[in-house]
């Protein structure tokens, strides 16, 4: 009964989702409160039918009720509590109703802003995201309905979760990163709603930036997590492997930073206002073209859900009509919306230009040796190659280093024009930086890396141009220059570490019987012994270590007999400046063990940095001028042109 | 010209310049690093670059894997079941779900003797995982 009564709730979520969208849409082509507000209501109706939805298949999750497929496909009896609720979004089908959830719940902050925003804007805005939904409940409910029974032969056993997912980390990963997809979804709203009014001035941008920031601080935590994950999940040290899938929610990710600070251009100067709107859109289509690369089955990938053709169409469908749609509609709409950059000297705008420029490259190379290999197979008819890392770091890096460069001048420059003097003291500065980033590396790692130095001097320089300008403000200092400082410093920091651990990180393979002992970078690791145990649902062999015949460290191998799978779980000993990170690998022979043992530098500033721009980025949605709607905001915006 | 439009000029002939640039190190990146995929048949035919970064796959053989006796060293070999068999030589540590009888894909240098050397082997990650490569040879594996 449990499962027919969701797939009812998430039927009544596609009635609503197209309700809003109609609603919406009338209430906005002829000014009328009364759609609109009905609207509002069915955006409240549509949430929670789908919550409805979402909490029935928890239920059968928990009932272990396996006459439903994808209950059976992704639990077992023995799965622990938590892994049975977070495996309803551990495979794509009930992924994908998270999905519409997620997308309902955006809808409902949009709806319950209502009064924070002119009648019109918010109804067309509203009425795009209700047509999105529409469009993803009935993907779901035609080819990836999660509530299907599998009768008559129900088993008696699921298949269980798979192992890799059976982690903490992975309860979290999944929701943040499709908040933060979706969050663009009102973004790309926004600008389908300017496009239609044709009114594009520094209240939309005011009212617009909130949405961006909110959905940027979810997808930068999500990624964050997913490379944590990754790092003490997978079990061998790695945090970023440019695999197709990461790529997929790094892209957009890329744009809407991107967006962020191209807003900002438009709000204070009411500079690239065509761009601004066009890269809102093109946000979210990078958010859909990672949800088809991840769900149709066309990339190979540790991430990629199992493979359905007409999945896949019926997804490159939804993204053709919404990016062609937005695109179309931008072409038709965009040369009504005049703006004009007059100040082409070195500036805050162009340093918001190159800011641009410069992420929208990063994004264009990444795609590139992302889809290239998919290409390949079109054309060559099924010849299959891969596109291998060091791509990816040889065009990335460099961007970084020049978008890194510009990022310190930020708080240097000024709108329109800056003085001369000052640019020249910050290169003073940079000069400085980069004199005492030749000689740390030697103090604190013994040795010399060009890249380490190059990040190293940067990163200082922008902690120093950042650290000064707070100073300065300190009598006066908004919550939006707060963030906009802070998440730089978190930049700063994520640099540093990536091109630090990158460098210097230590990575020794052994072969160990209980009893030898390994020498790495003068500290002593001994194997004392292997031992071997039972989990919940998993046999474990597990060693003992002891590092300088000091510190025990336990890493193990994890047999899961009912996928027939086996884990690695490292251990790790984390530190601010240093981990030190050991897996055990397979038994060789006559007891012996491969090991690998790995002193990981600075590795935790790369997820700290991140962490701190998230924080950063809902700092400056805190500020004053955000908050409320000045009658001067609405007055303007209702003359505006 | 005025000083608006020198500058301006100077800016979009920035991008311009970066934009090109960066594409032209694109193009040769991509050339660089990308690895072709050979099945054990083109390989044992010998219509593989020698000495060149590739990737191949098979089955791994059973009672092939063979360790050396004190370090991580290791050989094993992989084949297309349909009589296309090639070695492979390894050091250091295989993957967990690594198994006789199933799917790996190896990266690296086909050396001019016919071994191959790896310094990536991949095996694929559960059951219902399977790299698109190997897909033919597991339904031979099923029937």
């Amino acid at each position: 009964m449990i499962p027919e009564l969701g797939h009812f709730a998430a039927i009544l979520g596609l009635a609503s989702a197209l309700g809003v969208a109609i609603t919406a849409f009338w209430g906005a082509f002829n000014a009328q409160d009364s759609w609109a507000n009905m609207a509002i209501r069915l955006a409240k109706l549509q949430f929670v039918v789908l919550a409805i939805a979402f909490l029935l298949l928890v239920a059968s999750f928990l009932q272990d009720d396996f006459s439903v497929l994808y209950v059976a496909n992704n639990s077992n009896t023995e799965l622990p509590w938590y892994y049975k609720i977070s495996a309803v979004w551990g495979a794509h089908e009930g992924s994908f109703l998270l999905w519409t959830l997620v997308t309902a719940s955006w809808t409902l902050a949009v709806a319950l802003r209502s009064k924070h925003l002119p009648l019109e804007l918010h109804s067309y805005v509203l009425g795009s995201m209700g047509f999105l939904n529409t469009a993803f409940l009935t993907f779901m409910l035609a080819s990836s309905n999660p509530f299907v029974r599998l009768v008559p032969n129900v088993p008696l056993q699921g298949a269980d979760l798979n192992p890799v997912l059976q982690d903490p980390g992975l309860i979290i990963h999944p929701p943040m990163l499709y908040i933060g997809y979706i969050g663009f979804a009102v973004a790309f709203s926004f600008g389908i709603a300017a496009l239609c009014t044709g009114k594009l001035d520094s209240a939309w941008a005011r009212w617009t930036r909130p949405w961006v920031n909110a959905a940027w601080v979810f997808l930068t935590v999500g990624i964050a997590l997913g490379s944590w994950w990754a790092y003490y999940e997978l079990g061998w040290g790695g945090w970023w492997f440019w695999d197709p899938v990461e790529n997929a929610s790094f892209m957009p990710w890329l744009a809407g930073t991107a967006l962020i600070h191209s807003l900002a251009a438009t709000e204070k100067r009411g500079a690239f206002k065509n761009w601004t709107i066009l890269l809102a859109l093109l946000t979210f289509s990078l958010c859909l073209i990672g949800a088809f690369l991840v769900r149709s089955g066309v990339l190979t990938s540790v991430h990629a859900f199992a493979v359905d053709p007409q999945r896949g169409l019926f997804l490159l469908g939804i993204l053709v009509v919404v990016t062609g749609g937005a695109l179309y509609l931008y072409s038709v709409r965009a040369s009504t919306i005049r703006s004009r950059i007059q100040y082409w000297g070195i500036s805050r705008e162009l340093l918001l230009l190159m800011n641009n420029a410069l992420l929208v490259l990063a994004v264009v190379t990444i795609m590139l040796g992302t889809l290239y290999p998919l290409g390949y197979e079109w054309f060559t008819g099924g010849d299959t190659m891969s596109v291998g890392g060091p791509y990816f770091n040889r065009m990335f890096i460099p961007l970084m280093i020049v978008l890194s460069f510009f990022l310190a001048l930020a708080p240097i420059a000024r709108w329109k024009t800056t003085p001369k003097e000052l640019i020249m003291r910050g290169l003073i500065l940079l000069a400085g930086s980069a004199i005492v980033s030749l000689i740390l590396p030697w103090i604190f790692w013994s040795s010399f890396n060009f890249g380490v130095s190059c990040a190293l001097a940067l990163a200082l320089w922008i902690a120093i141009t950042h650290v000064n300008s707070l100073w300065k403000q300190r009598h006066s200092l908004t919550m939006g220059n707060l963030g906009m400082a802070t998440a730089h410093l978190g930049f700063a920091m994520a640099i540093v570490g990536v091109a630090v651990t990158s460098a210097f990180s230590l990575e020794r393979d052994a072969r160990l019987t209980p009893g030898q002992s390994l020498d790495v970078n003068g500290k002593t690791y001994e194997l004392a012994e292997v031992t071997r145990s039972q989990g919940q649902n998993y046999i474990a062999d597990q060693a003992t270590f002891n590092v300088d015949g000091r510190l025990e460290m336990h890493p193990e191998r994890r047999n899961y007999p009912i996928r027939q799978t086996i884990t690695t779980e490292a251990a790790i000993k984390p530190g601010f400046f240093k981990d030190t990170y050991i897996s055990l690998g397979e038994p060789i022979a006559n007891g012996s063990w491969g090991v690998r043992i790995q002193e990981k530098p600075l590795v935790r500033w790369i997820w700290l940095g991140a962490f701190i721009m998230g924080a950063a980025a809902v700092v400056a949605c805190l500020d004053k001028r955000y908050r409320r709607l000045s009658r001067r905001d609405l007055l303007a915006h209702a003359t505006s042109q | 010209m005025n000083d608006l439009r020198r500058r301006r000029m100077l800016v979009l002939l920035f991008l311009f310049c970066g934009g090109s640039l960066t594409a032209t190190l694109a193009i040769f990146a991509l050339q660089s690093n990308i690895n072709h995929y050979y099945p054990p048949d083109e390989v044992v035919a010998g219509s593989v670059p020698i000495e060149h970064t590739i990737r191949a796959g098979g089955m791994v053989v059973i009672d092939s894997v063979v360790h050396d006796d004190t370090g991580l060293g290791v050989e094993f070999e992989l084949s297309d079941r349909k009589g296309s068999t090639f070695s492979v030589s390894y050091k250091g540590l295989l993957p967990s779900l690594f198994r006789e009888g199933q799917g790996a894909i190896v990266v690296g240098k086909l050396q001019s003797d016919g071994v191959f050397e790896a310094n990536q082997v991949m095996a694929k990650h559960d059951e219902n995982y399977v790299p698109p490569e190997l897909k033919e040879l597991h339904e031979i594996d099923d029937s």
